[in-house]
């Protein structure tokens, strides 16, 4: 027999990095600049206590919203560095990556034929996210000449002011743009005028390179229609202990433990061991990491304007944005770059609307391959551009 | 600042260039030359040497940590025996530490016997030193803040969201 699939699950296409990732397997001496994770490892004493607790044997499920002292460490950490003030009790929820939370907030607050307005370019699961939820992903592209900032016009534009529900990503993947309080401020009131829900993915806040980050939620008239979302895939080199979470008013993180309680249960135990710990004391090591990923920022920007392509100014997250050189697609480019000098980069089509005529590029790599990936892209661009 | 920048990426990798270095740290290349020159000539920077796992090169060489432990007289102070020391060819580093024994010396020769033979026929007769321990080092886990051997593989997959 065939598995005859949903249309939800028929309607949303195969990932736009796939082709590219088979490409790369033909070759051995690939550069990744590719990848959306950090190339760090967790700090060894947030391991230490993953180990510990498995050494102790706690390998039970914890609370269904997480750990109770887990989720007073995550209020006390979000209050101390984001202003942002929520009760651990009902306020916070504990899940499997902040993929895992934005997957429960589609599904919480998102009926059928709802529009859900997703500033892009971004980060590729949200509009799969709206359509397994059953909702309708309105694209809200944003502009370089906007230095990738979402504005009113923009949401006004496309429509957003019917939408039910907007879902922003700063500092953003790809663009690594960010979105100063001056910035918020207009869409805050655009959403409270229409009275929009706002998810605000904020994973890279801590990568933040100048300045300091600030959430939407924390605007006047805000905090009750945002969930806020963090983890600590980014800043704690955490991707593969699965760890995220919400915050948001009680009743919507209520409604998301309810579907997160019967689907997930809890948050994988070991890694809310390793989480408690990297909020205790790894805060030198989050430091160093933010400190090396700056310093490869310039170098990669500097580099980019030497070679001649026209570059975004990045200020978060550790993607840079660079414009493909006249002549080409994205795709084109990114794909030739493969094929010719085995360097690894996500034509920025994938992201959504906005990202076309673009690339993002990690610099989560270390300096002797970024440096070595930026010499063949030059070499690539002497050579056809 | 600008100084601390420069010298802890250069503690990182001294052959980084200065154009990279420009690069990482928004300077000028002429000002982290001007910097570079300055630590330089201040004395900060002492010289720039590579970083050696021996374990990976065929030939031997031999390194031993040696504990030196000294009684001074009113004429001779550490300084003095370390001084003396210091301008031995075999010895590649010198400290006066606190604890149970006053100098770690590090000693670098060909073989087992010729380290050996210099501690007890040019360090153990110097009169002030009344004691040694010496220690041969036989594997090397970290040198200078770098981590020898092969254990940073990069797994990741070459393209993830
Ligand atoms: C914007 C954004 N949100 C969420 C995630 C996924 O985070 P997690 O590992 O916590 O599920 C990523 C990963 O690339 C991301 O870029």
């Amino acid at each position: 027999m065939t598995f005859e699939l949903a249309e939800r699950v028929q309607t949303v296409p195969p990932s736009g990095i796939r082709r590219f990732f088979e490409i790369a397997e033909e070759r051995d001496d690939v550069i990744s600049l590719g990848v959306g994770e950090p190339d760090f490892s967790t700090p060894w004493t947030a391991r230490d206590a993953a180990i510990a607790s498995l050494e102790q044997g706690k390998t039970s499920y914890t609370a269904n919203r997480g750990k109770r002292e887990l989720r007073e460490a995550i209020a006390d950490y979000a209050a101390d560095r984001f202003a942002l003030g929520y009760g651990p009790a009902e306020e916070i929820i504990v899940t499997a990556g902040a993929s895992e939370a934005v997957d429960l907030a589609f599904r919480a607050f998102v009926d059928p034929g709802d529009t859900v307005a997703i500033a892009q370019p971004s980060y590729i699961s949200y509009e799969p996210g709206v359509i397994f939820a059953g909702g309708e992903p309105l694209a809200v592209p944003t502009r370089e000449e906007d230095e990738f900032r979402l504005t009113v016009d923009a949401l006004e534009t496309a429509g957003a002011a019917d939408a039910e529900m907007l879902v922003l990503c700063y500092p953003n993947n790809p663009t690594g743009a960010i979105m100063r309080e001056e910035d918020l401020e207009p869409i805050a009131e655009f959403a409270r005028e229409h009275d929009l829900i706002v998810l605000s993915d904020e994973i890279y806040a801590e990568l933040t390179y100048e300045g300091e980050h600030t959430s939407i939620a924390t605007l006047p008239g805000m905090r009750e229609r945002t969930i806020v979302f963090n983890g600590f895939s980014k800043a704690h080199a955490m991707t593969g202990l699965r760890l995220g979470y919400a915050l948001g008013p009680a009743d919507a993180i209520g409604a998301m433990n309810k579907i997160h309680q019967y689907t997930m249960l809890s948050a994988p135990t070991t890694a809310q061991y390793a989480a408690l710990e990297a909020l205790d004391s790894c805060d030198d090591e989050v430091r160093e990491m933010i400190d090396q990923y700056d310093r490869r920022r310039r170098f990669v920007l500097s580099r980019f304007r030497e070679i001649g392509m026209n570059v975004f100014e990045a200020k978060g997250a550790f993607y840079c944005f660079p414009e493909v050189p006249e002549g080409f697609t994205a795709e084109e480019f990114a794909e030739d770059v493969l094929r010719e000098q085995g360097v690894a980069v996500v034509p920025g089509d994938v992201f959504g609307a906005g990202g076309d005529g673009h690339l993002r590029v990690s610099y989560a790599t270390g300096l002797p391959e970024l440096r070595e990936a930026m010499n063949r892209i030059e070499a690539f661009v002497d050579e056809h551009a | 600042m600008s100084e601390r920048e420069v010298l802890e990426l250069l503690r990182e990798n001294a052959r980084y260039s200065t154009a990279d270095i420009a690069r990482m740290t928004d300077l000028e290349e002429t000002e982290v030359e001007a910097v570079i020159e300055e630590l330089e000539s201040a004395g900060v920077v002492r010289g720039y040497k590579a970083v050696v796992d021996w374990d990976k090169l065929e030939d031997e060489t031999v390194r031993a940590e040696v504990e030196l432990n000294v009684e001074l007289d009113r004429e001779t102070g550490y300084g003095d025996i370390a001084e003396r020391l210091a301008r031995f060819p075999q010895v590649k580093a010198l400290r006066l530490v606190s604890g149970d024994y006053d100098f770690d010396m590090e000693v670098e020769g060909d073989s087992i016997r010729e380290v050996s033979m210099f501690v007890s026929e040019k360090v153990a007769p110097v009169p002030e030193i009344t004691q040694t321990v010496t220690h041969y080092v036989m594997t090397s886990y970290k040198e200078q803040g770098i981590e020898l051997g092969d254990g940073d593989e990069d797994d990741r997959l070459s393209f993830s969201p």
